[in-house]
């Protein structure tokens, strides 16, 4: 089943004579429980085609379809619902909120949902306990490694149980061990949990994990 | 939803506790010299209508003296006038005369200069006093101008200390006479004169051995129902205007004033000072919304990444607009507690410090507090706004 789907998706930047043209004419379908890697140079588009599938952008023509919906018709606030059903994120920088807790960054996203105090505290230590780090839940980012913060992250991006987890260069701030044991990580979740990954990365190895790879160079696909 | 925003608000503000309290300090100096200004001026205007009324109410003063220019050579009252008033107006209580002078009064080896008041016995009815100790005037010592005196507390601790004067005899000038009673004491009076320091004595003595004179300085007339003391005053006034014959083109050369009027002037006075003094120090209350909503945009663009993730991770606008919001407004009203405590204790310092009753007044401290919370919100959905619309992109790329 195709889950997400972009249909000559074209993004410009700017206006008048400064415009830079970052998607020209994307075509890219996804179907359920890929696990894709976005490769390609800095500029190529990769990076936008992340934005506008997480539902964070917009873009200028051509349609981008989830679960058959076109994206570019809904407002911010549906927008917003969509993003936060179905969609989890994982970031190079992490992006922990530095000083609350392993347990109160995950829970994070479901206080936003409205979720009960007690169901909440009980998904997110599941959560915690599926990425390991059940013994760490009230450490503060500043006390964890760079692996155990991605772990956080990936906790929280997997908490709201996402049909999606989006990644942009989740291994590119950790050591190659590390790194591993990340890609192995969001390998399980695609496996055991069916959730559709999509990965941003530099790194031929981390490509690997991926089941397809997708070349990007100056706005289009290469392969 | 609220209380997650409310924790976080705390914690935030948890966060950078000194520049919390710099921020809110303008938010306190603010509520509490509003609260500090009224409060203690509306102590002072309750003191000064007290006061006045302290000196008798329902009371008319008839006076030398014209509107304008001097009233040096106007003439003074005669015994007959106070008789024409007693006479010929109704519904009065009394008419009290008055004839003054300072003088030394002498007791063993204790001098002390005070004020020798000749009056009747209707000075008791007509300005509200008491008597501590002793009794009034006898007739016969007012009919013959007998050498009596009644003290004010301050002349008698002066001369007698804790002694008791009954029946003592005190020198002044050439005679002496004897004590027959102390007044109850009065206090300070509103133009800040010991209203105790005086001695009377029987207007007849005061006329023949003091002054040499049979003038009247001034009269006070008590009326018996409030609703009749401007029908008094045109009655006396035209009464005065016949006996002295002054023909309808000239100005009185005397003055019947209403107490009641001149408690309206200076409680008026008062009154709209008050209010000006609220109003400047409302200006500075303003001035500490302004400092809110500055240290809410330095906040706002410091936490621009956190706010990227909120956004980010599911977060929608109304909840950013929230928390910013509920912090300005948790900061504003923190400043507004912090300024009622703070004006409770300057309003009971400020007004023991002028000599005036603490009246607390719950309106003033509520209306205070909330005009301090409603700056937290007006001050702070700037800066929330600013925040809830970030581009979560862009936040997250902030560094």
């Amino acid at each position: 089943m195709t889950l997400i789907q972009f249909k000559n998706v074209t993004k410009t930047y700017g206006s008048g004579d400064s415009t830079f043209r970052a998607l020209k004419g994307l075509n890219l379908a996804i179907e359920d429980g890929e696990f894709l890697a976005l490769m390609g140079p800095s500029g190529s588009g990769k990076s936008t085609t992340m934005n506008i599938a997480a539902c964070l952008d917009t873009l200028t023509s051509g349609s981008y379809l989830f679960q058959n919906v076109p994206v570019e018709n809904l407002n911010t606030y549906q927008r917003t619902l969509l993003r936060r059903n179905f969609l989890g994120f994982i970031f190079q920088g992490f992006n922990l909120l530095p000083r609350s807790s392993a347990l109160e960054n995950v829970e994070l996203p479901l206080i936003y949902r409205g979720d009960k105090v007690l169901e909440r505290r009980s998904a997110a230590n599941a959560a915690l306990e599926k990425v390991g780090l059940s013994n760490w839940r009230n450490h503060t980012p500043s006390e964890l490694s760079g692996g155990q913060q991605q772990r956080v992250a990936i906790a929280r991006a997997i908490v709201t149980k996402p049909k999606i987890l989006l990644a942009d260069e989740p291994t590119g701030n950790l050591d190659s061990q590390t790194s591993e044991e990340i890609m192995s990580l969001l390998t399980s979740l695609n496996r055991d949990l069916g959730i559709t990954v999509i990965m941003v990365t530099h790194e031929p190895q981390m490509a690997e994990y991926a089941s397809r790879v997708v070349h990007f160079l100056d706005g289009q696909i290469t392969n | 939803m609220f209380w997650n925003s409310f924790a976080l608000a705390v914690n935030a503000i948890k966060r950078n506790l000194l520049r919390s309290f710099l921020t809110v300090l303008g938010i306190i100096i603010g509520v509490a010299a509003v609260i500090t200004m009224v409060t203690v001026g509306r102590g002072a205007t309750q003191s000064v209508s007290d006061q006045i009324s302290a000196m008798g109410t329902n009371q008319l003063i008839v006076r030398p003296g014209q509107r304008r220019g001097s009233g040096a050579n106007t003439p003074k009252f005669k015994q007959k006038d106070v008789d024409l008033i007693k006479t010929q107006v109704t519904g009065i209580t009394g008419v009290a005369p008055y004839s003054t002078l300072s003088a030394t009064v002498i007791f063993q080896a204790k001098n002390y200069t005070t004020l020798i008041t000749g009056t009747t016995n209707d000075f008791f009815t007509v300005g509200n006093w008491v008597l501590q100790s002793g009794r009034q005037f006898y007739d016969n010592e007012l009919n013959s101008g007998k050498a009596s005196c009644i003290l004010g507390t301050t002349v008698k601790n002066k001369l007698f200390g804790k002694e008791n004067p009954q029946g003592q005899r005190i020198r002044v000038k050439q005679f002496t006479c004897e004590v027959i009673g102390v007044l109850e004491s009065k206090g300070q009076s509103t133009w800040g004169t010991d209203q105790d320091d005086k001695v009377l004595m029987p207007l007849k003595t005061v006329h023949r051995r003091l002054l040499g004179s049979l003038d009247i300085e001034r009269m006070a007339v008590k009326v018996a129902d409030s609703n009749k003391i401007s029908i008094a005053q045109t009655k006396i006034t035209e009464l005065i205007r016949q006996s002295r014959r002054l023909p309808d083109n000239m100005e009185n050369d005397f003055r019947v004033l209403d107490m009641r009027q001149i408690i309206q002037t200076l409680t008026g006075t008062t009154r709209v000072l008050t209010m000006l003094l609220g109003a400047v120090a409302a200006v500075s209350l303003l001035v500490g919304g302004i400092g809110i909503m500055n240290i809410m945009l330095v906040s706002v663009t410091e936490r621009t990444k956190e706010i990227g993730i909120r956004l980010a991770i599911g977060a929608l606008e109304k909840h950013v607009l929230m928390q910013f919001l509920i912090e300005a407004v948790v900061l504003s009203s923190i400043g507004g507690v912090l300024g009622l405590i703070l004006a409770a204790g300057l309003s009971i310092f400020g007004a023991s410090l002028m000599g005036v009753p603490f009246i607390f007044d719950l309106q003033i401290n509520i209306l205070a507090f909330l005009f301090a919370a409603s700056i937290g919100i007006l001050f702070g959905f700037v800066p929330a706004r600013r925040a809830a619309r970030l581009n979560p992109i862009d936040a997250l790329r902030h560094e």
